[in-house]
């Protein structure tokens, strides 16, 4: 089958969506791989390293696309682009088949197989084709180097011969995979990283990477399914806009990553806090190709409104075209690898496979797009973890009920009492060395280490020969029967003896450091 | 007693407890097993000088004829064969507290007992025997399991709980009329019954246990002994055998409990025994469809080593079977002269013997500091390149975390599928001691190399 990559025609995008590095695996696959002449030369992607790749290149779209089994993209596709597809081939790329429901239908009734990057599905086994994930995460990175190259100052404080440099403030607004990849660039360039989520479940993630998480007063879990939030009652937002106010007054950057499914973007950082923080602040929003959550933003552009820069940019991945379309050809290839099993070349659309299945929006002619609900999120086992400490640990590391240690305790009084009442004394005081002992070697026990075990069995063994003393005792006794069992028991135990302690010495001499 | 021998007593006790202590950690344990010398011979000594002592030829002999055997024994054993070994050390100690408290039982002296010191004494006496004789028989099973003398699967009579449970009753009723009807022709014909019911419940209870759970048995056994040891001082009333006694009793528990910790199992169902016999066919049936193992050469496994940056060993009782550690220390220090990060993950119960693996490392000269146990480096295999597992199979499947319905499920295991390349040596695919499936030999990134561990990384050696 042969996999064919065109290069992108849409404006501004420099990505591709095959390395010369994903073109090897792919024919390890067992595909056919035909790449568009000049396709990544804007990601630093040759063809001569495509053609060392093992890959056709070919000039002529319409050659290109005659010949396509299947079409790698990053965009979807234009009308002229969905023209040239071949009936029954494979397309996969970026959709949007919320936002495009038209061009859905089009590619339906040419009867094209579409798998869309956007909808895999957020489980733990689609990770490694969660592209969304790949494209935040360098999103994030790429928000905070758009920020800091519009922000007239440093990023980390120093103290020079010139004087005091203090730290800038930066606030990261939803702390998803693009909200923690900008937290950690932030955190890396020396700023004060604050982050706010209407998630809790994130707080560890933040403080992981650096960051110091805010909270309103008000208790309410904005954990959403497939790890997105959900939209909160009117008293949360608001008291989360006078957070924001409060904050806009402090912080120098602001980055905002809130995006909430199938909605447009929240309005989270409205005017007033524009209008609050000091000239020459710096506001990236991430979510302006939903409308934005910054109400001043412009989608697509930078704007300076009331001494602040807001940065709309709605193609922050692209701008990082080499690094994006790595890993973007990367999931590519994991996604492939799912779908051909066989490693013959020959894709199969598995809908029993969950993650296949959500990435599928055509298939033979029929829409089948939305898919049922995943049966896991990602982050959702984790969220009891915050919101209510989890059932299972605690029942297990409940004590014992107070009745349970109470009723032992009485128990071992009676059995201790009885023993005393009955008992001569000659033996309780064996009885309680005993007991002490068994105590003493339980502490000293425990200390052992685990590597030591072996060495532990044979001394042990060693000592346990102190059994000699009893035999040593009864040999002189002058029965015969009495002198030879106490014979053979000196005979064993010292073999025992010198054996255990003899062995243990060598072991121990071959332990190294 | 003279008070200088008790004295002498409380010393060697102490020194004891020393000696176990030194054990916690490398520095130390040397120093600990010469405590643990110095220790026993104050005890010995200050024995012999009792006045009760006078036997000295004999008991010369005695002690002369031991310790040779002991040296010889010690000096000429293999380190993988220390389970055997150490299984057959116990064996001598339940031995000898048979024949002690049988001593203990014959000696007039303790005909002058009365009331109810005679009762306890009794009692002790039968204790001792009876697990002396469980300790004996049990170690020598398990001593021919370790050795393959005895085939390695467990024993499974018709009514086997109900055996042990009958032995232990009529253990138990036999010895309220022999405590209570001392020195009478039917109590010394009782004691005789029971030492041999004794020695046949030793017998059946290990022959039940399956051969991969003998570092249970072992450390279990470890435990009786100890507690014989301790059942022949209150015979005695010494405090030195009791204090002892209970030394080894409870570090015998601890050790069971730690094994039986790794795998998840109770100490109960342990020495129930019968493991892999019942029950799990269920889990593996219907995994059936896992896939194929995909088989590497040597030449590929040393190719994709050199390249590698850090390198996680996982051996298990497989390389002890080929004795194959020497060559897989030739092969990491070959490893580590290339720059790569070569450690070692030892699973608790890997082997026959807790610790065994360590014991292994270390007579191949593998210094200790990149020998992990499973807590410290479960947390690194996804950064680690590449996972040799040799001769493991149990304790890295990933059934046990995946598969609430396998019969591991639960046991912790390595979790060395995180790693970005498996190679797992082994003679075949057949499943491990549980009987379970492994899918590890399936998953993409596992590649198998079949064959004799040693013979194996002896020609990967030669293509590194």
């Amino acid at each position: 089958m042969k996999i064919v990559i065109p290069e992108e025609v849409v404006p501004q995008e420099q990505r591709v969506a095959a390395s010369p590095a994903s073109v090897v695996k792919l024919k390890e696959l067992g595909f056919d791989v035909c790449v568009q002449a000049g396709a990544g030369q804007q990601a630093s992607f040759t063809d001569q390293l495509y053609q060392e790749a093992g890959a056709e290149i070919v000039g002529d779209t319409t050659e290109l696309y005659a010949n396509a089994d299947c079409v790698l993209k990053v965009n979807g596709p234009t009308a002229e682009e969905v023209e040239l597809l071949k009936e029954g081939s494979i397309l996969i790329g970026f959709l949007w088949p919320a936002q495009n429901p038209e061009l859905l239908q089009k590619l339906a009734e040419k009867k094209i197989n579409v798998l869309a990057m956007d909808s895999v599905p957020r489980i733990s086994r689609a990770q490694k084709m969660d592209a969304l994930s790949t494209m935040a995460n360098i999103g994030g990175y790429r928000a905070v180097v758009e920020a800091a190259h519009q922000f007239g100052r440093f990023l980390t404080g120093q103290i020079t011969a010139a004087g005091k440099v203090p730290p800038a403030k930066v606030l990261v607004i939803g702390a998803g995979v693009a909200g923690l990849a900008a937290i950690g660039t932030a955190k890396s360039m020396g700023a004060i990283v604050r982050a706010f989520d209407t998630r809790m479940e994130v707080k560890e993630q933040v403080e992981s990477m650096g960051g110091e998480f805010l909270t309103v007063d008000i208790t309410e879990d904005g954990a959403g399914s497939g790890g997105y939030a959900k939209e909160m009652s009117k008293e949360f937002i608001e008291a989360e806009m006078a957070l924001f106010r409060e904050q806009a007054k402090e912080v120098d950057i602001v980055i905002t990553t809130a995006l909430i499914p199938g909605k447009p973007a929240p309005k989270l950082w409205q005017a007033d806090a524009v209008r609050n923080m000091k000239e020459g602040s710096v506001v990236v929003d991430m979510a302006a190709e939903q409308g934005g959550n910054c109400e001043l933003t412009v989608p697509g552009e930078l704007a300076v409104k009331e001494g602040v820069t807001i940065i709309g940019y709605t193609n922050l991945p692209a701008r990082l075209p080499g690094q994006a379309s790595t890993l973007y050809a990367q999931n590519l290839v994991h996604l492939l690898a799912e779908m051909t099993p066989e490693k013959n070349g020959q894709p199969e659309i598995d809908m029993e496979n969950e993650a296949i299945r959500g990435a599928t929006v055509t298939k033979d002619g029929e829409i089948t797009w939305p898919p049922p609900a995943p049966k896991l999120s990602v982050a959702k086992p984790e969220q009891p973890k915050t919101a209510t400490p989890p059932p299972a640990p605690k029942e297990e590391k409940k004590p014992r009920g107070v009745g349970a240690i109470v009723g032992f305790w009485i128990v071992a009084g009676i059995l201790l009492y009885g023993l005393g009442k009955y008992s001569p004394p000659s033996f309780l005081s064996h009885f309680m060395v005993f007991v002490l002992a068994v105590f003493v070697g339980w502490q000293v026990i425990w200390n052992v280490s685990h590597s030591l075990h072996t060495p532990l069995m044979s001394v042990t063994n060693a000592i346990s020969g102190i059994v000699i003393v009893g035999a040593l005792l009864q040999i002189s006794s002058g029965s015969l029967l009495i002198s030879v069992l106490a014979f053979v028991s000196i005979l064993l135990s010292s073999i025992n003896i010198v054996g255990g302690f003899m062995v243990t010495r060598r072991m121990l001499a071959m332990f190294r450091r | 007693m003279d008070g200088v021998i008790y004295m002498a007593y409380l010393l060697a006790a102490v020194l004891f407890i020393l000696s176990l202590k030194g054990l916690s950690n490398h520095e130390s344990a040397k120093l600990g097993n010469y405590y643990g010398m110095a220790g026993m011979a104050i005890a010995v000594l200050a024995t012999i000088s009792s006045d009760a002592v006078t036997a000295y030829v004999m008991l010369i002999i005695a002690v002369g004829v031991g310790s040779y055997i002991g040296v010889q024994k010690a000096k000429s054993v293999e380190m993988t064969e220390m389970p055997q070994l150490v299984a057959l050390l116990h064996s001598f100690v339940g031995m000898a507290a048979i024949l002690i408290s049988w001593a203990g039982y014959i000696s007039p002296a303790a005909h002058e007992l009365t009331g109810a010191e005679q009762t306890i004494h009794l009692v002790e006496i039968y204790l001792g025997i009876f697990i002396g004789a469980v300790t004996f028989t049990g170690s020598l099973i398990a001593w021919g399991k370790l050795n393959g003398k005895i085939s390695g699967k467990p024993l499974t009579l018709p009514f086997r709980h109900g055996l042990n449970a009958g032995a232990i009753i009529i253990s138990l009723w036999m010895m309220t009329y022999f405590a209570s009807n001392p020195h009478t022709g039917l109590s010394t014909f009782m004691l005789l019954v029971m030492t041999v019911i004794a020695l046949a419940l030793g017998l059946h209870l290990v022959a039940a246990i399956g051969g991969a759970d003998m570092p249970v048995v072992v450390s279990m056994l470890n435990s009786y002994s100890g507690w014989a040891a301790a059942a022949t001082g209150f015979m005695l009333g010494n405090d030195l055998l009791i204090v002892v006694g209970a030394l080894v009793g409870s570090s015998g528990a601890i050790l069971s409990y730690i094994m039986c910790r790794g795998m998840n199992r109770s100490f109960i169902s342990v020495i129930m025994g019968g493991f892999g016999t019942d029950g799990s066919s269920g889990g593996s049936a219907d995994a059936g469809e896992q896939g194929d193992a995909v088989e590497a050469s040597a030449d590929d496994v040393a190719d994709e080593l050199s390249n590698a940056k850090s390198v996680i060993i996982v051996p298990g009782f497989g390389m002890a079977v080929a004795k194959a550690q020497q060559v897989v220390k030739e092969m990491t220090e070959n490893l580590q002269k290339k720059g790569c990060n070569v450690r070692f993950g030892i699973h608790p119960v890997a082997g026959r013997l807790p610790g065994h693996m360590n014991v292994l490392l270390a007579e191949a000269d593998v210094p200790y500091d990149i020998v992990l146990e499973m807590d410290e480096i479960n947390d690194d295999f996804p950064e680690t390149d590449m996972v040799l597992v040799i001769g493991a199979n149990d304790t890295v499947n990933p059934d046990a975390m995946e598969r609430p319905d396998s019969p591991i499920a639960g046991m912790p295991v390595l979790k060395v599928w995180e790693a970005k390349q498996v190679i797992v040596l082994k003679r075949s695919l057949a499943s491990g001691y549980a009987g379970v499936e492994n899918p590890l030999f399936f998953k993409d990134n596992t590649r198998m190399l079949f064959g004799d561990a040693k013979e194996s990384i002896q020609s990967v050696l030669k293509s590194l």
